[in-house]
């Protein structure tokens, strides 16, 4: 089929654009594990709040400046609902939920995932900076959607 | 004219289209105020009520409405009027599409089905809302065979003559539309209505989580390709020029059928249960409907530019001056298209494997479906109506009428870039999507959100008002404008374009492609979702 001379250029210009984002994000993906959270892990939805580690959600110091917090997204908190570490410290999120599909994002950060019942979704952050830290839902999960959120706070 | 009968099936699906954009508009700016905290829902309205009645209206039923009387009018213009079967089984689809419609209405204004328009499980609606959501897609399915038969006959009986380039992509459309929504009919009929109904106790979330995006994708693009048909074939036309090439306008149609399909994962890059090699997989995929896309842009500015250095345009940049700006038949389209850079820009970023995290569920993504479906596809279909209602009843676009829709397009182009801009930064920011107002306990940082959230109200009062007008010229157009003559802009192709390959107008190659891919790009991740299964849920009406 015959292609005008402009149009090759324009579209192998596409290409090449094309090519080079993907090999980007593919690098950054692979080569620098800059993966979006894909945890692969099952529990029963319903059994979860009797199942380990879930039957204990809370926070601990796990190393040197780390920290485990093993979370429940139920309609309409997260537990646990305090948390504190020190500044330059990494959090492991490890969260689930009982009932529905929650979210799980930290505005200002890069913390952002899904909370789908029956997975165990997983995400590691390391706070750089001291403040109190939103943590909200930010998908749909009935008409008390809008209050879900607790705070993590990062001292100085 | 077209035949009286085809105007009137036209028509039909017209107006069940403008009545879900009123709806869908009223609640729409309700929402900006409520979220805004200027006011609160009396009579015990929910915000997520409105939410749903908002995206099951204007993203499902003004599009599917608006989009089927679009391609009905104009298969009749370009391949002659309607035979018996296919304008009997078009009634008979719209009968059911608008059974469907006003049953999921009146389920969510009973608050029955607040699981907003994409009802993710394990939130349970009544089993009249998905029955209604089948109603509605059955009854496209009517309309897609019924454009295919016409299509079918029209071939057989012209001994296979090369198709009409608008029926062709009309028939296209109809092809990754019914692909798109087999996977939406087979969440619904397989999973939620049995488990809503009771005859099961759970469902399996993320396996209707896929097979949701796996037609929440395409989606996208069956709002978008019978706007690129106005592109294509109408506004060549209009500004008085020729089609660039008939055959990269079919390849086009072809590569969007072909690659806007088997990716739906990039909807779901955050959660847990896909392997984050198949999520990457399916970003690559997402990424190559860019090559039919970019296409596109080259041929609409191919036909701009031919068309205005033949009346006589100097200089790099003459030709857009002499471009018709005047006339809204093109203006509301163009500004359509000038909005789809930002927007398709907007798109690769969401789709981008990782970057996803940044944006993922907040306002940007709001933001960003509002640059492409409200704005590219609204604009663009907006365009269409200045001419097709009075082209349907036999009326004339008068030029008060015309001046008032170049007011419409300027209201709505300015309404959106203050709603959409407002929400794409404060998106950015984190503040996240479908969420009614709050602050989160004086949280400082969503305090800070407050006052782009009373810009996105701003922006919606504007994009109202711009919906009374818009209301108010197709009433008009439709009853009281002058009777007389207008023409459905068909484009011809410039003399000296290449012939077609018939290879494009092989249907069982391109559909056998398509269900290849989509065989690829599935056929593993999901049997891993069914072999490696969490008990499912049970339901919950958490509102
Ligand atoms: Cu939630």
């Amino acid at each position: 089929m015959h292609i005008h001379r402009y149009e090759k250029i324009w579209l192998w210009s596409g290409a090449v654009c094309l090519t080079l984002f993907l090999l980007i994000v593919g690098v950054s993906a692979f080569a620098m594990g800059n993966q979006p959270p894909s945890h692969m892990e099952t529990i029963d939805p319903e059994k979860a709040v009797t199942t380990p580690p879930f039957d204990n959600p809370g926070f601990t110091k796990v190393g040197e400046k780390e920290y485990e917090a093993v979370m429940l997204a139920q309609a309409f908190t997260y537990t646990p609902s305090k948390m504190s570490v020190p500044k330059g410290s990494t959090v492991h999120f490890k969260v689930t939920s009982t009932d529905v599909v929650h979210g799980f994002e930290i505005p200002s950060t890069n913390v952002n995932m899904m909370i789908t019942p029956g997975y165990v979704s997983e995400i590691s952050y390391t706070f750089t900076k001291p403040g109190k830290y939103l943590i909200l839902c930010n998908e749909y999960c009935g008409a008390g959607h809008q209050v879900m959120a607790v705070t993590l706070e990062v001292t100085a | 004219m077209i035949d009286k009968r085809d105007a009137h099936l036209s028509l039909a699906f017209l107006t069940v289209s403008f009545i879900a954009l009123f709806i869908g508009a009223i609640a729409g700016l309700l929402q900006t105020f409520v979220r805004s905290g200027a006011i609160e829902l009396p009579f015990s309205i929910g915000y997520y009520q409105l939410l749903t009645a908002h995206g099951v209206l204007l993203a499902l039923i003004f599009t599917t409405f608006f989009i089927l009387g679009f391609l009905y009018a104009g298969i009749s213009k370009t391949m002659g009027t309607l035979y018996d079967v296919p304008r009997r089984t078009g009634w008979l689809g719209f009968v059911m599409m608008t059974f469907g419609t006003g049953l999921a209405t009146v389920f969510i204004l009973l608050n029955k089905a607040t699981v907003l328009y994409t009802f993710y499980a394990p939130l349970q609606a009544s089993p009249w809302f998905y029955i209604a959501l089948v109603h509605v897609v059955v009854g496209s399915w009517l309309c897609a065979f019924s454009m295919w038969n016409q299509y079918y006959i029209w071939k057989s009986r012209t001994k296979n003559k090369l198709s009409p380039l608008f029926s062709y992509m009309a028939a296209m459309t109809m092809a990754l539309w019914f692909v798109a929504t087999l996977g939406l009919a087979a969440t619904v009929l397989l999973q939620f209505i049995p488990w809503s109904i009771g005859w099961v106790d759970k469902i399996d979330i993320l396996i209707s989580r896929t097979l949701f995006w796996y037609f929440g994708h395409p989606l996208v693009y069956f709002w978008l390709l019978p706007a690129y048909m106005c592109w294509y074939v109408v506004i060549p036309k209009i500004i008085g020029g020729k089609i660039f090439s008939d055959a990269l306008a079919r390849l086009s149609f072809v590569l969007f059928l072909l690659f806007s399909i088997p990716v739906g994962f990039h909807h779901q890059l955050l959660e847990p249960g896909i392997s984050h090699t198949w999520k990457f997989f399916q970003v690559v995929l997402t990424f190559m409907v860019i090559v039919p896309s970019l296409m596109t842009a080259f041929s609409m500015f191919a036909v701009f530019e031919t068309a205005g250095r033949k009346k006589g345009a100097r200089g790099l940049f003459g030709w857009i001056k002499v471009l018709p700006w005047k006339d809204v038949r093109f203006f509301a389209p163009m500004m359509g298209m000038l909005i789809f850079i930002p927007a398709g820009a907007g798109g690769i970023i969401n789709a981008s494997h990782q970057l996803n995290q940044v944006i993922h569920n907040t306002l940007w993504v709001t933001g960003h479906f509002h640059l492409t479906v409200a704005s590219t596809v609204a604009l663009t279909f907006f365009g269409i109506c200045y001419w097709l209602i009075p082209y349907l009843t036999g009326r004339t676009l008068t030029p008060r009428m015309n001046k008032l829709g170049i007011i419409q397009t300027i209201m709505w182009t300015a309404g959106m870039a203050i709603m959409s801009g407002a929400m794409h930064i404060v998106g950015l920011f984190g503040a996240p999507r479908r969420t009614s107002y709050t602050t989160y306990a004086d949280h400082s940082q969503a305090v800070d959100w407050i006052p782009y959230q009373v810009a996105m109200a701003v922006g919606g009062t504007i994009l109202f008002l711009a919906i009374i007008l818009l209301m108010y010229i197709a009433w008009f157009l439709a009853f009281k404008a002058p009777k007389g003559v207008v023409d459905f802009p068909v484009g011809e192709v410039e003399e000296n374009a290449v012939s077609t390959p018939v290879i494009l107008e092989n249907w069982k190659l391109w559909v056998g492609i398509c269900a290849a891919l989509i065989l690829i790009a599935y056929t593993v991740p999901f049997w891993h979702m069914i072999e490696h299964a969490p008990p499912g849920s049970p339901g919950y009406k958490f509102w």
